[in-house]
């Protein structure tokens, strides 16, 4: 199957593999996500996961291999142009402007005028305004367009940026550590969103809460030191004795 | 290069190689304290230069005091005066420091205007206390003349001593460094403050004592500098440029590079020099500096690594 | 007309901000100083272009340029080139071995105009020079550094590098550039006699409306979504390009904008100083510069016009009676204003500016009959 040039997958990801130094943080890698899928990819510190998500948006550089979005290969592509091909990307601290405002850091995202003359020639017009309410209000902060993003809590912030992704309506959406410092009540929240937010698009996700995990995945991914420990629904992944070596085996 | 014979140019390459030494020397001492600051901190210390003068001036110092007051020590005062310049800079480096350079760590771009207003303060200082001439030292007798291995090359020995002194400076950085606990201590915390923090370093002390030192160097280069031309109050800032870029095209956390590249700089001006005149031998060396900065930003030995 | 109000005027306070401004140096310096005082006045407002193109460059871009002084210097010697050219002229020149030649270059045994010497003969194509040729320098550092992810301080120390090399290539091609004294004994634009009194003036506010022209230009460019991605890029780069934006692009933009304006700037220079030399190309002006805007506020274009005009005002008034003490005030300043004041004069002014507003509108009320008064009396002071 690795033969295949043209898949139905939003992203193949095939015999990737990047090493620092010797050090091979991800080793033969391959991994596939479909429409319409939310998928949590899990593992211990280390295991490389956030190198995954780097990987796929061209901040690291894949020693070798392929990935593919709809049939595009990424790799070699700059950040911005893979951003554009339609792939947001969600970082573990929330990374919002906090000096503009809600609605500042909204149509700072808005993909229009993202060119040098084309930002100096921008008119936030009607249209621009509907999107941005229309986004704020799916994010729960439409409340708070004209409060400073620093402002915000830990867990507005989070979704501030998801907002920020949602405005470019990307095909794929990844997203590092989306409930960390949030309360109880805000992951449910965030559960909700992201169920929302999955359909007509392609989710992954990195997450350390398993209870969190559990609500949301679709499908589960286990790395381990850079490789595939196990993929499938929740609990043939929790059952799977591989896994349960590797974190409880320590 | 024409109109040389070979021969000629075999003993031209060698004495300017050889007057190149000293130059060498000097820009890797201040290079090994400039990267040692940048590496830990991401700090550009712009006074660099000024604390290379106050070794210098210290040098000055001494030997006037020596030869006022204990004339039979003049051939032995050369040695203490690289200990003292060593300390008193290492001393100023430090008080910098605590006033100035801990309350700007998260903002590389403001420490750089700041220690620049530090160096103009530095360099005022200088003139008011040691006036606007240029002073040098007198230097023990066993520090001048030089050695001919042949007729046509003449190698100067003050360049052999400090020579001499940069490696063992360069060893003892080294060891300092990479061998032991302290060092250690300096390289957990370069590359993760926080969790040195959690472990039980103390990091602000490792910061002090970090810039202490990168600035006691300075001062050891500064009593080196005396040894090949004279001091003014605005000799810092005529070395702070070609430091820095030896410290940038080196790649700053490598000692290996930053030997490297002082040497390859150091050589390139001083052999171009003899063909066209000195400035345009530093045109062309910083020119070409640039130019392969351009290409590879990271320096040409920096080591790749997992961000 | 709401363009012209949010844009151009940045609302009700950039408004007032502004027609302070432009009140103060097209009218109150022109009524009160004599014309040797206003000229040295115009001369601090082209530094102030420098200023405030760091403003764009380091307070909204996060880019610190130490190198703005190569700029300010090629537009300075892109216009004395041309007055150059003019004043060489082969009836000015007769008593040279090579008549119609810099007088520098007949010192120097250089016996034909070099070839890029020779279109700076047109002022069509000299005032176009001073506007592309740093401009297009720029365009070149930037594309290179910024494509290569080459910030922070290396940008700082690579750009004070540039403005090394420039300075000393200028210094040792004498015939060529005129060495160390530069270019010299300028006299006249198009027939016209620079050096009198009425020409200086009429340079002060071109000048002026040159410098209010950049200042709304710049404000136009901070007010649109433009400036919002640049103040994006200072704080969050990586979101900024992960939001798929070329980041590059913008930097290199607001570096080539900022080279214009400072180069504009050296051309008002040698235009009403007269001369053009390396002196102001090199590191010391350069860094200078940033500590006009820093002290003016790196955020506040027109604070940046207020820090000029007081460093220079102080360093004239200090340099002539107490020279020592100069070195060590500014040397101080550096460190007060990044210590203490990191947004200058202008955050100053926004933190404690409405008490004095407020005391001042209490003041004015009661002594009212007496300031039309003591204002005579401020002119005669600065007649006499």
């Amino acid at each position: 199957m690795n033969m295949l040039t043209n898949t139905d997958f939003t992203l193949s990801i095939e015999d990737l593999t990047v090493s620092f130094d010797g050090f091979k943080a991800v080793d033969n890698l391959n991994f596939y996500l479909d429409k319409n899928e939310l998928h949590v990819v899990i593992g211990p510190n280390g295991a490389g996961k956030t190198t995954v998500l780097d990987l796929i948006c061209g901040k690291t550089k894949a020693t070798s291999g392929s990935i593919k979005f709809l049939n595009h290969e990424l790799t070699g592509l700059s950040e911005h142009a893979i951003v554009r091909a339609g792939v947001g990307r969600k970082f573990q601290t929330p990374s919002i402007y906090e000096n503009l405002t809600v609605l500042e850091n909204l149509e700072v995202s808005y993909p229009y005028g993202r060119g040098v003359f084309g930002s100096l020639m921008f008119k936030r017009n009607e249209k621009v305004l509907n999107k941005i309410n229309e986004i704020a209000k799916e994010i729960m902060l439409d409340h708070a367009l004209d409060t400073e993003a620093g402002l915000l809590s830990h867990g507005q912030k989070q979704w501030l940026e998801i907002g920020m992704l949602l405005i470019q309506d990307p095909q794929l959406l990844m997203l590092d550590e989306p409930v960390a410092g949030m309360s109880v009540k805000e992951r449910e929240q965030t559960a909700e969103l992201l169920n929302k937010i999955s359909q007509g698009r392609s989710v992954l996700v990195i997450e350390h809460d398993m209870e969190f995990v559990a609500r949301i995945a679709h499908k589960v991914t286990v790395l381990h030191q850079g490789k595939i420990l196990a993929t499938g629904d929740m609990e043939t992944v929790q059952n799977d004795p591989k896994v349960i070596e590797v974190y409880l085996g320590h | 290069m024409d109109g040389y014979t070979s021969s000629e140019l075999v003993s031209i390459f060698a004495m300017q190689g050889f007057a190149g030494i000293s130059l060498f020397s000097v820009l890797l001492l201040m290079a090994l304290g400039l990267a040692i600051i940048f590496g830990q901190m991401g700090v550009i210390n712009m006074a660099h230069g000024e604390f290379m003068a106050v070794g210098a001036y210290t040098t000055y110092f001494m030997a006037t005091l020596t030869e006022t007051y204990f004339p039979a020590f003049m051939p032995y005062y050369f040695v203490l005066a690289i200990v003292v310049a060593f300390f008193v800079s290492g001393l100023l480096g430090y008080l910098a420091e605590f006033a100035l350079i801990r309350h700007l760590y998260k903002r590389p771009l403001d420490t750089l205007l700041a220690t620049w207003g530090l160096s103009l303060i530095m360099q005022q200082s200088f003139r008011s206390l040691f006036g606007a001439r240029e002073v040098s030292p007198t230097l023990p007798e066993w520090l001048l003349g030089s050695y001919q291995p042949t007729e046509m090359i003449d190698i100067p020995l003050n360049g052999m001593f400090v020579l001499g002194l940069t490696t063992i400076v360069t060893l003892g950085v080294y060891y300092l460094m990479f061998k032991s606990r302290w060092g250690l201590r300096v390289r957990a915390t370069t590359q993760n403050r926080v969790m040195s923090d959690a472990v039980g370093i103390n990091t602000k002390k490792v910061d002090r004592y970090t810039f202490a030192l990168g600035c006691g160097i300075a001062g050891i280069a500064g009593a080196a500098f005396t040894t090949i031309a004279s001091t003014g109050p605005t000799t810092g800032t005529l070395y702070i440029v070609d430091t820095f870029m030896v410290v940038v095209f080196g790649g700053a956390a490598s000692l290996f590079g930053t030997i490297a590249s002082a040497f390859s700089i150091a050589q390139a001006q001083s052999i171009l020099e003899f063909f066209i005149s000195g400035s345009m031998a530093k045109v062309y060396t910083l020119l070409a500096l640039v130019l392969i900065l351009m290409f590879k930003p990271e320096g040409l030995f920096a080591s790749k690594v997992r961000r | 007309m709401s363009f012209v109000y949010e844009k151009l005027m940045g609302g009700k306070k950039g408004l007032i901000g502004f027609i302070i401004l432009a009140a103060l140096i097209l009218v109150i310096f022109p009524l009160f100083l004599d014309s040797f005082r206003l000229n040295l006045v115009g001369k601090y407002l082209t530094y102030a272009f420098a200023a405030v193109s760091l403003v764009l460059l380091w307070g909204y871009g996060g880019i610190l340029s130490l190198g703005q002084g190569i700029f300010f210097g090629l537009g300075g010697y892109a216009m004395a080139m041309f007055l150059k050219l003019e004043a060489s002229s082969p009836e000015n020149t007769a008593i040279q071995s090579t008549p119609g030649i810099p007088d520098f270059m007949d010192w120097n045994q250089i016996t034909e105009l070099p070839w890029f010497w020779e279109p700076f003969t047109s002022f069509t194509f000299t005032v176009l020079a001073v506007l592309i040729i740093p401009a297009a320098f720029a365009y070149l550092i930037g594309a290179a550094m910024f494509k290569r992810r080459v910030g922070g301080v290396y940008f700082a120390i690579i750009t004070q590098v540039i403005a090394v090399i420039l300075t000393v290539l200028i210094v040792g091609q004498q015939g060529l550039t005129g060495g160390i004294n530069g270019i010299t004994d300028l006299r006249t634009l198009n027939g016209w006699d620079i050096t009198s009194d009425s020409a200086k003036n009429i340079f002060y506010f071109v000048n002026c409306i040159l410098l209010l022209a950049v200042i709304l230009a710049s404000r136009v460019i901070l007010t649109s979504k433009f400036g919002r991605i640049l103040l994006a890029v200072r704080d969050k780069e990586d979101r900024v390009r992960f939001s798929g934006y070329d980041v590059a692009n913008f930097k290199i933009f607001v570096f080539c904008f900022a080279a214009m304006i400072s180069a504009i700037g050296g051309a008002m220079f040698t235009l009403q100083v007269g001369f053009m030399s390396p002196s102001f190309v090199g590191i010391v002006p350069s860094i200078e510069m940033v500590i006009f805007a820093a002290v003016g506020g790196r955020m506040s274009l027109i604070g940046a016009v207020y820090g000029t005009l007081l460093i220079n005002f102080g360093k004239t008034t200090f340099s002539e009676s107490f020279p020592e003490m100069w070195l060590f005030l500014i040397g101080g300043l550096f460190i007060a204003v990044v210590m203490l004041f990191p947004n200058g004069l202008a955050g100053l002014w926004d933190d404690y500016g409405h008490h004095i507003t407020h005391k001042l509108r209490f003041i004015t009320k009661g002594v009212s009959k007496l300031i039309p008064q003591s204002m005579l009396r401020k002119v005669e002071d600065t007649r006499s």
